[in-house]
Order: C-alpha cells, then structure tokens, then sequence
C-alpha cells in the first residue's frame, strides 16, 4: 500500500528520530512511504489561539498537499485531531467543506493505521523494558485512541506494560497554554511526571511528542532518571 | 491585562505554588472517583443514559419560552408568585422589596449557587438583614467570609482542623477533631436560625413544567427546614433548570447526584409546588419563585453554543478538569468554577473580562467526557477564544499569526524560519533565564529541547539520493 506520512513540524525538527523510526515500521510491513516535502505545519496553534482566518490558509495548504495521496499516517493524535476532527469544523459551510471531510477520512494517527486499517497489532519489536503509557488527550478524546497503541506495545517482546494512575490526565502542555499560563502547566507537568514515575517504569511512551516535549522538559529539570520515547521509536527496535 | 485576568493568574501562581494544597484537592477527590465509577455502573448504561438526558435538556432549552410559561401558570395557579428577573439587580430588589415589606428580621438560606451569582446575601447584609447559610459547606464559608470553593463541594479546600479553629474563633466552641462533634457545633447554632428565621430562600435543581414544580437535591436536610418553617420561601430558580416532565426526575435525580458526588442517589429530592394549601397544616405561608435571566437569553440566542444551558450544575467537570485541581476554586474569581464556568462567564460577564479563563485550558477534553448532559465544553472553550480575537484582536498577537499562516503556506520559507531559528537557537544561552528570552515562560521550570543535527525532511531527502 503506498501511503503519505505527515511528520508534524516539531518533530521534523526536534524528534526526526520518531519520523524516521515511523517510516522503518511502516516499510517492515511492506509499506511505501511517501512523505511529501511541501508539507509545513497542520496550523494548530493558530486555530487553538482563535485566529481561524490563519489557521485556514495553513489548512488549505496542507489539504492541497494531500490532495492526491492515497491514506495519510501522521505521527501525532493532536495534529491528527486537527486534521480529522478540526478541518471539517474549520470549514464547515465553506467550500473547502468536502475537501476537509474527504482528507479527514482518509487520515489516520500512526497506531490507529497499524492496529485498525492494517490490523497489525505485533509489527515483530523487541524491547526489553518496563514502559508506562502516556496517552495524549487529543489521540485518547477527540480520537478515541485508548486502546491501539497499548494493544502494540503488549506484542512487543521483553516490554512489561505498567499502567500509571493518571494515565489519562493531561501532562499540561496544551501548546500555546504551556506559555501563556507556565504555572499551570508546569503544576499539570508535576502531577504526570509523579505517577510516571509511581510505576517505577524505566521509559515513559507516548504516540504524541509534544507530551513528550513537555514530560522530558520537566523530567531534564528535575534529573529524574526515566526515558521517553516515541511509541514508533519503541515499535523500530529489533 | 484587565484586572479578573490579572487576579486570576495571581490567585493561579500562588496555589500551583503550595503543593500542600494541591495535594489535599487531589486527595479529597480521591474518594468521589471510585464512588462515581460504581454507581455509574448501576446505571444500565451510562453512555445512553448521558444521551437521553442530553436530548431532554436540549429539548427544554429549545423551546423555554413554552415551558417557562407553562411552570409558572401551573405555580401560580397553586398561590405562587413568579417573578421574572431580566437581571441580578431586579432580582435583588425584588427579594430585598419583599423582605422590607413583611417586616423580615432573620433569613435562612439553603444552598444556592443561583444567589452566588447575584450576590444576594451581599445585599441582604447591606440592607440590615441577618442571614445565615444552613449547608454546612456553605456555613464554613459563610463564616470565613469566602465564596464556595466548588459548585458542590463549598469547603472542599479546608481540613478538620481549620474548621474546628474557625468554630472555635466565632462560635466560641471547644476544639474537636471529629466531623460528628463539628457538624453538631453548627447544627446546634441552625436549629435555632431556623426556628427564628422570617424567610427561608432557597434555590433548585430543576423546574419541572408540567405540574409547576421546584426540585431540590440534598443531603443535609437543611432545605427541607429553610423551605417549610419560615413563613416566607423565596426560590432563585435560572430560567435553564427547566425539565418538560416530572418523570424526566426518574433520570435526572440519580444522574446528578452520581455525576455530582458520587452518590446515586441524595439523602433527601424534595419537590415543591406552592404555598401552604388550604386545609394543610404547615408549610410556607408565601412562595415565590424568582425566575432569573441574568445574560441566560443572551447565550441562548447564540445557536453555536447554547448546548451550554444544558448544564445541570452538577459539578462533574470541575472534578476531573486538571486546571481546576491545580489553581483551585477560589482562583477564578467566578460564581461558576472550573470548565463550565470558563465557558459560561464570558456570556453571563462579557467576554472581553473573563476571555483568559477560556485560554487557560490545554483543551483536554475531560470535562467534556464527564459532562452527563454531553456538553462540548472543550470546543466552546476554543469557540470563545476564536470570538475573543473576532470581537477585540490585539495587534502584535495577530501579527504573529499572520506571519505564522505566511510561513506554513510557503515550505520554502517554512524551511527559511526553521533554519533561522537553528541559526538562532545556540546564542539562546545568552539571554537565558533573563527577560530577553523567548523561551522563558518555557524555561523557567521545563528544558527546552535542542535542534535535531539534522531535521527530519533532511534526513528524507539524502536517503532519498542514496
């Protein structure tokens, strides 16, 4: 099957590691991957601040880029929910309407393609580690992802699966919110790390970065010793 | 920054700041978690019973002009009055009109988050009346001179300790670490206000149409007394609390008290729909019902998102809301707390005052899991921010993201900024830490992470040449 691969901006810059791992998964299973190079930002921060005007051209930019390709993975339940749930709304009534509706369909956050479309649940990973799951609330909530990437991580050999108390409570970093109002994201960031680290699990995994940003941010600071990793970092390794 | 934003991010630092008390909020949730999980489980299925419920909500505020009317022909038909209040000013001065007039001395009240949002004992204190708070949460409160901390729980933040310090202050009551011997403090002091008081107000939780019935959910006993011993009753009823049938109760009674606290059911649900009868005993001489607006109408007019009136008041999204857990109740500075009210406040207040509390959300999406009337309370917090910048955008902000929208549509200069700032980032050190640092909302108490050596599409690209 040939499919597009949409790597969110920070990603691409930050954690290329989780993108490359990603493509390594995909084309195990048999995959092509195609990742179009025009692709920038799924305009998120702006539709999430209220400027919707802006975050639309971004959107009509992103669904030009996608427009002929077959199944698009992104690596990322919040640019996913952006793109599945926050397209259609942002164009509702406008005539980009099917258009967002027919990119939304065909899109799929990077577990929910493996588990649900391809229905691959062991992409035959080895990783010797006791793992606690982070769910982001845009791929738990909007996508309704609690159990794709869970169902992965439990076919990976060696990997002991803890479940943390808070699993499902934000880590705080909501985008722009975690520097509007850095208190409270921080106190959200304390809360997470803490049950995190309650399992006495060695990596925390998650299928968003930017949780991940914000969980290794305040982990760094704190010098707790625990990893996070990329749920498509963890399903690479042989 | 206006001053509710200033108070609030004031109020927010300080609280995330006393880990002491984020402890406790979150330890005193603790227990109403696994009692909602379980009765939630009695309910046949809780998925449809939020459906249903969602449907009739909707159903009432859809057509309140009709069911509205309908409750009160039925009241007054009964020897009620119905007061229609288009605002908090109206409807304090009917109360306090009503009060001069009977010669009214003392005054009970039994909890009512309706006469929060007027700030009704305010008023009544102002105007020389004594009037005592006969729930125990909102009697502490009352006696500290606070708002309620929660829709449901009023002095959810204070421990044993610090109300038997506070009994001891003003009561003049021997210190005692047992809820029993405390909650006796306070009712030998009530029963007493009771049997003195000339008026009893009240609130409700619902309003029933069809037999022009008030519906009042407690576990204290203490409404029964304030609505049946004075000769007066005086209910403060928002016009959104009406339900089109009584059998609508059947859902509405366990729902709100499992999603509230944890019970499935209130020790008492008491409906009320007038005055003493003729031939009856007791009871109130005089109802009346206050029927309040108060920037409701306005918020219904809004088609996007008058789904919002739905609410039942139950208190479900503040229990989950991560924000909520950190800043506590006290720092919003609303009537409403937590999510429900950051998405209410800006119709109820106006939007340009309390926008910030819509931005002071990671959209988590919690609250709206919880909300048993299915309310998209997440969405309307993104709703509010986008007519916040609609209504009174601010110039360097929209600059901002018009550079950010000319960026994103164009990967040659996406490409152009993202190299600029790996140009940039290494001479970050520099300013570090000091007001000159972009990044030190981040940075203050979270690493920043480092630029990839190379990005991903660089990477793409040279495998793509190999």
């Amino acid at each position: 099957m040939n499919i597009s691969l949409i790597v969110p901006c920070f990603v691409d810059q930050f954690y290329p590691q989780a993108g490359l791992d990603a493509v390594k998964v995909l084309e195990r299973l048999g995959m092509i991957v195609n990742f179009p190079t025009a692709q920038t930002c799924c305009g998120q921060p702006a539709f999430n601040s209220g400027y919707w005007n802006e975050a639309r051209a971004v959107a009509r930019h992103q669904m030009a880029v996608f427009r002929d390709a077959g199944a698009v993975v992104i690596l990322s339940g919040s640019c996913g929910a952006m793109v599945k749930v926050f397209y259609p709304e942002l164009f509702q009534g406008q005539p980009e309407e099917a258009e967002a509706k027919t990119l939304a369909a065909k899109t799929y956050e990077f577990s929910d393609f493996l588990v649900n479309k391809l229905g691959v649940l062991d992409v035959g990973a080895q990783f010797s580690a006791r793992v606690t799951f982070h769910d982001g609330c845009h791929g738990l909530r909007e996508l309704g992802l609690k159990d794709p990437p869970r169902q992965l991580l439990r076919h990976v050999r060696g990997l002991e699966l803890v479940e943390m108390k808070e699993a499902e409570t934000c880590c705080g970093f909501g985008g722009t919110f975690a520097v509007k109002f850095p208190m409270i994201s921080t106190a959200m960031a304390e809360v997470k790390c803490k049950s995190a680290i309650e399992t006495r699990a060695s990596v925390i995994v998650s299928n968003d970065s930017s949780c991940l940003m914000q969980i290794r941010g305040l982990l760094d600071r704190q010098q707790y010793p625990i990893k996070t990793l990329h749920l498509a970092e963890v399903l690479a390794r042989t | 920054m206006n001053p509710h934003a200033k108070q609030f991010n004031a109020a927010a630092r300080s609280t995330t700041a006393d880990l002491h008390h984020r402890e406790w909020i979150q330890k005193a949730l603790g227990g109403y978690y696994a009692k909602r999980d379980e009765n939630k489980d009695r309910f046949q299925s809780w998925s449809s019973a939020r459906t249903a419920a969602a449907a009739i909500k909707q159903e009432a505020i859809t057509h309140l002009d009709r069911y509205l009317v309908e409750f009160a022909d039925r009241l007054e038909a009964r020897g009620a009055k119905v007061f229609w209040a288009p605002d908090a000013q109206e409807a304090r001065d009917y109360i306090v009109r009503l009060a001069r007039e009977k010669q009214v001395r003392s005054i009970i009240k039994s909890k009512s988050m309706t006469s929060e949002e007027i700030h009704l004992n305010d008023t009544l204190e102002r105007e020389g009346f004594e009037v005592v708070e006969s729930d125990l949460g909102e009697y502490i409160v009352q006696l500290r001179k606070e708002a309620p901390y929660h829709l449901v729980f009023p002095a959810m933040h204070l421990n044993r300790g610090q109300i038997s310090d506070l009994f001891q202050d003003k009561l003049g009551s021997k210190p005692t670490n047992n809820p029993g011997d405390l909650t006796m403090i306070a009712r030998n002091v009530m029963r007493r206000k009771f049997c003195e008081a000339d008026m009893g107000i009240s609130g409700a939780n619902f309003a029933i149409a069809e037999t022009g019935m008030i519906s009042i959910t407690e576990n204290e006993g203490n409404a029964r007394l304030t609505t049946s011993l004075p000769p007066i009753h005086v209910a403060i009823v928002g016009i959104e609390k009406v339900l089109p049938k009584l059998t609508d109760l059947a859902l509405f009674l366990p729902m709100l008290s499992t999603a509230g606290a944890g019970q499935l059911l209130t020790c008492y649900n008491t409906f009320y729909g007038g005055p003493r009868q003729p031939g009856e005993p007791d009871g109130p001489r005089e109802f009346h019902v206050v029927l309040l607006d108060n920037g409701r109408t306005r918020l219904l007019a809004d088609a996007e998102q008058r789904n919002a009136l739905r609410c039942i008041r139950c208190g479900a999204c503040l229990n989950v809301c991560p924000v909520y857990k950190n800043v506590g109740g006290h720092s919003y500075g609303t009537t409403y707390q937590g999510p429900i009210g950051s998405v209410i406040t800006p119709h109820l207040r106006g939007l340009r005052d309390w926008k910030h509390l819509s931005q002071a959300s990671s959209l988590c999406g919690a609250c709206t899991e919880a909300c048993p009337v299915k309310i998209d309370l997440h969405h309307h917090l993104l709703r509010n921010r986008r007519n916040a910048v609609t209504s009174q955008t601010s110039v360097p902000e929209k600059l901002l993201y018009q550079g950010f929208a000319f960026v994103m549509r164009r990967p040659e200069f996406y490409r152009l900024a993202a190299g600029i700032a790996r140009l940039l980032r290494p001479m970050q050190w520099l300013v570090q830490g000091t007001w000159l640092d972009p990044l030190r909302p981040w940075t203050k108490t979270r690493s920043f992470p480092a630029f990839a050596a190379k990005s991903f599409r660089e990477q793409w690209n040279q495998r793509k040449k190999t």
